[in-house]
């Protein structure tokens, strides 16, 4: 048994041009796939209409399915159905959709756990739904789930490495890449494993940072 | 070329889904009980032990289940073992389903009130006495809601073992694709069946969790 990581030199290129791509995909996943879960917790916590119920089945569906299948039915359902759909945006949408599902039903938790007590003494000081959801509900909620939500976006990130799979140059792919040239498939995947680790590390330092700035004034008390 | 019926698609994919059900057995049962090794170690055991089980558990948890995959897989290879796809798969899912399990076990070990093991203890029960008549008693009682829970992680991470040859049901529906090219529905029927697997188990777990706290939340 020898290992040799110097045959992997020649390729940090194709390591680097990965690396971005799992990056941006990411970041993009993590600001889209919150926005669109809380829409979704927004609807879903008015009441028990239609758009509610859809919601409610999209949720459970994305999240008793693997994100595998997910991105197989996207990326070769909807061609299918005469919709065509890149590589990239099949990957960035079943990413975002699975964030997003998993997000609403942590929103959820939180909201559920935000005495009903405010959003009616909010509604009784003549604030609208969508007011009082936004301002006594949402940021309540989404300070006291915000560790749950930082693991959400890291399990996401970690997922992606799956997006290889329908040949987006990914980290992942770019290991694979290079593991069919120089046949070196141990040493390329366990440095690549270890990129991922650190970006999960540096995608949790970040979360926190941001969490500091942005409920400061919740810890302050003036809340 | 032959034509594919409904029937065909659906019969390969059942035969299929068995391998899917019963990797998730392998690695459910393996994972538990190395887990359940790794929670003892972590809360007891010397410092430079818990300091391990700690650095296992969280480098599992913070890289990708497709690179554990392919790790254990070109990783047997370095090692001088020709191991098939079965056992790659077994071992990386094993490994994976152990560390998020004594993740999950080690909050609930935690969650039982310090009072009670110093109350174990000045009765003079040992280490492993308290835990097995005291503590473990109590927190299997928090445990089963979150277990049943992470069931449905360890279902949904078979599908990636497709990615190293593994015929299970995600595997079968591309080969079917292949063959038949329905995608739209092929996909959809593989979507279903791991539905089907997951489903009353989130269900299940939703509603231990329920009963354990009471119906406080709504």
């Amino acid at each position: 048994m020898t290992l040799d990581f110097s045959t992997l030199l020649p390729y940090t290129d194709e390591i680097l041009k990965g690396l971005m791509t799992t990056v941006w995909l990411t970041v993009v996943t993590t600001f889209v796939g919150i926005a669109l879960a809380i829409v979704v917790a927004y609807v879903r916590d008015g009441g028990r209409g239609i758009a509610s119920r859809l919601l409610g089945a999209y949720v459970e569906v994305t999240r008793n399915t693997p994100f595998i299948v997910q991105l197989f039915f996207l990326f070769f359902g909807l061609p299918a159905l005469g919709v065509p759909i890149s590589a990239t945006v099949a990957a960035l949408l079943a990413m975002v959709l699975n964030l997003g599902a998993y997000t609403a039903e942590i929103l959820r938790a939180g909201i559920d756990s935000t005495a009903r007590g405010q959003h009616e003494a909010a509604r009784a000081l003549g604030l609208s739904r969508l007011q009082s959801f936004r301002h006594v509900v949402l940021v309540p909620a989404f300070s006291r789930v915000y560790p749950s939500l930082i693991s959400q976006c890291i399990i996401v990130m970690l997922g992606s490495a799956v997006v290889s799979q329908i040949s987006v140059f990914d980290l992942t792919y770019a290991a694979n890449f290079i593991q069919s040239r120089n046949f070196r498939g141990f040493e390329v995947y366990l440095v690549v494993t270890l990129i991922y680790l650190l970006l999960a590390v540096g995608l949790r330092l970040a979360f926190e940072f941001v969490g500091r700035r942005l409920f400061a004034f919740l810890q302050g008390g003036s809340s | 070329m032959t034509d594919f019926t409904l029937w065909d698609i659906v019969r390969n994919l059942l035969l299929a889904g068995r391998w899917t059900v019963v990797l998730s057995l392998i690695a459910f049962a393996g994972g538990a009980c190395v887990g359940l090794m790794l929670t003892l170690l972590r809360m007891g055991g010397l410092w430079p032990i818990r300091w391990l089980v700690r650095l296992y558990v969280d480098l599992f948890q913070g890289t990708p289940l497709l690179m554990q995959l392919f790790l254990a897989y070109f990783g047997a290879a370095v090692l001088g073992f020709d191991i098939s796809a079965w056992t790659a798969a077994s071992v990386a899912l094993t490994l994976f389903t152990s560390a998020f399990l004594c993740d999950i076990w080690r909050g609930c070990v935690e969650a039982v009130p310090s009072g009670q093991w110093q109350a174990a203890r000045v009765l003079g029960l040992n280490y492993l006495q308290s835990m097995r008549h005291v503590i473990l008693p109590q927190a299997l009682r928090l445990a089963v809601p979150p277990t049943v829970g992470f069931s449905v992680q360890v279902i949904k991470g078979t599908a990636l073992a497709s990615v190293i040859g593994f015929v299970e049901l995600t595997k079968a529906g591309t080969m079917l694709n292949n063959a038949a090219f329905a995608p739209f529905t092929i996909f959809a029927l593989v979507a279903l069946g791991y539905f089907i697997l997951c489903y009353p188990l989130s269900r299940y777990a939703r509603y231990l969790e329920r009963k354990l706290y009471g119906a406080g939340s709504r």
